[in-house]
């Protein structure tokens, strides 16, 4: 070996063992580790793209930040702080074993002098005699003694807490455990073959059996950690986990099937639990065991832990009557379908795909209603912790759903299957909105006094009828009119301005009439104008449910308030519908629900190594931190007495110690 | 012979009647509370309360005044509950209830006594009058002990609003910031009692007078201090055990970073003559840190096990515990410093300081900013 290499060897491994480095090593780690708190990990690269654009993306793809936890260049600084630990460890072990072995016998008496913690004292006892009772008063103060006889007299050497060096060892060498075991469970495999090409991730969107081979892992992978949904009544044999921008399938060694997945509620509607009766299958289809898992509690099969993750709706059957909103008739069409499939629908408002997202058994939303948790000084300080859950209410099921056009453009539409008290009457609501991150807006329908929204449909279907405009105008002029006007030109007068009305409301609610008003009027009169075609409309739309009513066979409405706020409740509602940005509206009046559980799978064969390396750094720390080690001479000679004292760490615990100590040996002497 | 040289007797043989009692008080309650709710219990949670037996004396016994907190805080709780009758209403009605010791009366209490207490103890620092460097000792053991009495409270009084809702009150950020206050206010007249030095509570109660002022925010602005039954992510024995345990943590680093100021002044000479010597602020520094740095190991391996049984992995690179390891790094390397380096002074008490912050983003950083599976106790 030449003298060169071996001098930038040396440097190396001091430089590794040395203090600086590993301090170093400490704040870039932690450095490194905030960026990936701050960057929402492992999401979809779609969203990083939006968030970043076109170049930053790209950067900070290269530079692994979107799973910084798992980048080359932060395995690099844990490999590291690892070795920088290891050879630290090499380094101080032979010193530290001789040190904690050692009682340090061969010190001399001039050393002894030059300590800084001495005490001497004069004595008149044999060195003997005082050397056994200060023997016995060290033992007793927990130390380690030993005798040792000199020419002149005797020397003492005592040591007491040597574990604090243990502590050193066993808390150093639990970091390189910790992290060789977190590294057996990382997905160092993984990125072994995927470098040499035996793996590679798959980023279509593809049904589990057709993902080929090259994106599998098989079931003996030693560590892994994926995720899976199951569906009621079905099972898998493969769990997913998602890598980059795309995702693996790993086999699983067995099959899990779902029986039943529940979710308990508190009263107040917050959910208590989520549980699933799964059964193990083995691969040639016999039955394992059985088992609920819930949070919390999983369920660990041979190495391979199962947890209660997530759930979702795993395709609940709907039952769906279908309103074409612009047909001058009361139609309805049944629609059948399911959460997470599609339905084409042929009606007359043009072809329409049906995108079924989800559905909700519940809903608990916050009715006010006028209840206001009392928040004022007083019933604080004297106050009740107990949250007033009284407007909570479970409004029922819901489900969502996607209506894209012939042109592929979709608006989502989230409806409630029952129906809603809003200022004292009910309406079924409909919600839509153009993109996921705005609110839904609500479209209500009122209901009739049979609790079908079928008369508001009736209504609507007679209002935007063209044909039965003259016979609506005509009715309400008679209506309208004392029986001396029937006839003379004041009823045609009325009838041509009501069917005006009626027709111009039925082109786009109340804004065309409001836009017929602003060319037509002049601005004075405006209001006075609005609130007289106002009371036209309702009266004329009276009229057309009478009419729609008798053309049903149906018995005519009671002139009540009740039927009042149902035409001028459908009126507005009408008016909605051209913003609605629908020519359908489902009604659900069935559903069948089928729930799914969402599993994580995991085998981590170095959780025990990590477990381990914990309890192993627990009493290190502890040892180093509450054992101090101290070591005690004490010199006799006849005549004399010499202690001296020392110790790693200087606390004021060690003067205090000394203190004492000294003290001692003033009261051995006499 | 032996006594003359002032010879340390083993604990036992030290115990006086009282220690005794105190024992015997501890372990009917704890087995008491066994045979009664045992049938409740799964086997950890039994365990748990066994292990709190012994765990409870021994804290009595190595620190004589937590004897007396134990009894008045039980004592009046147990008056607390029977003023209850089982019925959550006679909060409003019973005097008592409504004016001293319901969980909110009570913490309110608190609240009121920590702040007078900081006042006192700013006004003894300054008058270097040693009376009331005395008097806000003792308003700290009351506010010690009304927090005590409204956690106890508090806990009851979930389980009268409900079998299933009922939890021990370390599940959101309102009731860990109590539990912060007292954990912080009990290290610091820990080490009062040993260091023989009041002035320092100045500037530890400065600290939880913070803590304070979030608790009072967060209970009028947004209601905080309704109990709210768990998410099922948190019904598990292992929140008995890591809740506490991190807050022990944040407490000492906490007192630390108030010493690390404490000592900055002092070193630039201001109130300097009234503090304590710089080696002891130093000193009672160190002493924080270690005790925090030990019970944070063990909080994050507690944590670590937990996730391992919740999530599905007992690392996941969540924020919170991201978090937590660079505040467990920071002091690690501090400690490293001072240990092996051997460093002392300025620099390290700074450290101290900036560490608080880091803690704090830690604790409360991470809610607000950032997102994860740790988002209990969002603001």
């Amino acid at each position: 070996m030449n003298p060169s290499s071996q001098s930038f060897g040396k440097s190396l491994f001091e430089l590794l063992s040395s203090m600086r480095f590993a301090i170093s090593l400490l704040s870039i780690l932690a450095v490194a580790s905030i960026i990936g708190t701050v960057l929402k990990q492992s999401e979809p690269y779609s969203s990083y793209l939006i968030q970043l654009g076109p170049f930053w993306f790209q950067v900070f793809e290269k530079l692994g930040l979107y799973d910084v936890y798992h980048a080359a260049w932060f395995l690099l600084i844990l490999t590291f702080l690892v070795t920088s630990t290891s050879v630290c460890i090499t380094r101080n072990a032979p010193n530290f074993v001789r040190e904690m072995r050692s009682f340090r016998e061969h010190v001399s008496e001039l050393s002894l002098n030059a300590f800084k913690h001495k005490h001497e004292a004069a004595t008149t006892q044999q060195p003997e005699t005082l050397a056994a009772s200060a023997q016995r008063y060290l033992e007793g103060q927990g130390y380690k003694v030993r005798n040792l006889p000199r020419e002149d007299g005797v020397l003492l050497a005592a040591k007491a807490g040597s574990w604090n060096r243990l502590g050193y060892f066993l808390a150093h060498s639990a970091i390189v455990m910790i992290c060789i075991g977190g590294l057996l469970d990382g997905n160092l495999i993984f990125k072994a073959q995927q470098v040499l090409g035996v793996k590679k991730i798959e980023t279509r969107d593809l049904p589990q059996s057709q993902v080929p081979a090259i994106s599998r892992l098989l079931p003996s992978n030693p560590s892994f950690r994926g995720s899976v949904q199951i569906p009621e009544g079905s099972s898998a044999s493969v769990a997913f986990f998602n890598v980059a921008d795309g995702y693996l399938v790993q086999e699983l060694p067995f099959t899990v099937a779902l029986k039943q997945f529940r979710i308990e509620h508190y009263t107040t509607g917050q959910p208590k639990s989520f549980e699933s009766d799964i059964e193990l299958f083995d691969l040639s289809g016999k039955k394992i065991r059985e088992a609920t898992i819930a949070v919390n509690h999983p369920l660990i099969h041979e190495g391979v832990a199962i947890y209660q993750a997530s759930f979702a709706d795993g395709g609940t059957r709907l039952t769906l009557r279908g309103w074409n909103l612009f047909a001058p008739a009361a139609s309805s069409f049944p629609v059948e379908g399911a959460v997470h499939g599609n339905a084409a629908l042929t009606s007359a408002a043009g072809d329409h795909t049906l995108e079924f997202i989800d559905f909700r058994p519940f809903n608990i939303e916050d009715m006010g209603g006028g209840i206001e948790t009392p928040r004022d000084t007083m019933s604080v300080l004297g106050g009740s912790p107990v949250s007033d859950n009284r407007s909570l209410r479970n409004v029922g099921p819901s489900f969502q759903y996607k209506l894209r056009d012939a042109r592929g453009q979709a608006r989502e539409f989230s409806n409630y299957m029952l129906p809603l008290q809003l200022d004292g009457r009910w309406y079924l609501m409909s919600g839509v909105r153009e993109s996921p991150n705005e609110a839904f807006r609500y479209l209500r329908m009122p209901l009739d006094p049979a609790g079908e929204i079928d008369s508001f449909m009736r209504l609507r279907g007679a209002l935007l009828n063209a044909e039965l405009r003259p016979e609506i105008a005509a009715r309400f002029a008679r209506q309208a009119l004392p029986q001396e006007a029937w006839g003379t030109e004041i009823e045609d007068k009325l009838k041509s301005s009501a069917t005006q009305m009626l027709g111009l409301f039925a082109e786009g609610g109340f804004q065309s009439l409001g836009r017929f008003i602003e060319e037509k009027i002049s601005e004075a009169e405006r209001e006075k104008v609005m609130g007289t075609y106002l009371r036209i409309l309702e009266l004329a739309a009276f009229e057309a449910l009478q009419l729609a009513n008798q053309q049903a066979g149906l018995p005519a409405p009671q002139a009540d308030q009740a039927t009042g706020w149902l035409v001028r409740d459908t009126l507005n509602s009408m008016s909605d519908l051209f913003v609605y940005g629908a020519p359908i509206y489902l009604q659900l009046m069935q559903y069948d629900e089928v729930k799914a559980t969402g599993l994580q799978l995991t085998r981590s064969p170095g959780k025990n190594v990590v477990y381990f390396g914990s309890l192993l750094l627990t009493l290190g720390v502890f040892f180093m931190l509450y054992v101090r080690e101290r070591r005690i001479w004490l010199r006799i000679k006849p005549g004399h007495a010499l202690l001296a004292m020392a110790s790693t760490k200087h606390t004021i615990d060690f003067e205090k110690e000394f203190a004492r100590h000294a003290q001692a040996l003033d009261t051995l002497v006499k | 012979m032996e006594l003359a040289l002032n010879q340390p007797a083993p604990l036992l043989k030290r115990l006086s009647w009282f220690d005794w009692l105190f024992a015997a008080i501890v372990a009917a309650g704890g087995l008491f509370a066994l045979s009664r709710f045992g049938d409740y219990m799964d086997i950890y949670e039994k365990a748990i309360l066994l292990a709190a037996i012994p765990s409870l004396v021994v804290s009595g016994w190595l620190w004589k005044p937590f004897r007396p907190l134990f009894i008045v805080v039980g004592a009046v709780s147990l008056f607390a509950l029977s003023q209850y009758q089982g019925n959550l209403a006679r909060m409003e009605e019973a005097f008592f209830l409504k004016y001293l010791i319901s969980s909110q009366a009570a913490i309110m209490w608190m609240c009121a006594l920590f702040g007078l207490a900081t006042l006192t103890y700013w006004g003894g620092l300054l008058t270097r009058s040693e009376f009331m460097l005395k008097t806000g000792s003792t308003l700290t053991w009351s506010a010690i002990a009304m927090g005590f009495i409204g956690l106890m409270v508090r806990w009851y009084e979930s389980y009268l609003i409900g079998a299933d809702v009922g939890h021990i009150p370390v599940s959101n950020l309102y009731e860990v910031f109590v539990l912060f206050c007292l954990i912080t206010a009990m290290m610091y007249l820990y080490y009062e009692a040993r260091y023989q030095t009041r002035q320092m509570g100045a500037f530890v109660l400065l600290v939880i007078s913070a803590g304070v002022g979030f608790i009072l925010w967060y209970t009028f602005d947004r209601g905080a201090h309704e109990i709210q039954p768990l998410v099922p992510a948190l019904k598990s024995w292992w929140m008995k055990l890591h809740v506490p345990a991190n807050f022990i943590g944040y407490g000492a680093f906490s007192i630390a970073a108030m010493l690390g100021v404490a000592y900055l002044l002092a070193g630039r000479g201001i109130l300097a003559s009234r503090l304590p010597r710089l080696e002891v602020i130093d000193d009672m520094m160190y002493k924080a840190i270690a005790i925090g740095f030990a019970f944070f190991t063990i909080a994050t391996i507690l944590g670590a096990m937990w996730a391992a049984e919740a999530w599905g992995g007992y690392w996941s690179w969540d924020p919170k515990e991201t978090w937590a390891l660079i505040v467990w790094l920071n002091y690690a390397a501090w400690l490293h410093i001072r240990l092996v380096k051997g460093l002392r002074g300025p620099m390290l008490a700074w450290w101290a300081v900036v560490g608080l912050f880091v803690t704090i983003f830690a604790f409360i950083g991470v809610n607000m900013f950032l997102s994860g599976l740790h988002s209990y106790g969002t603001l």
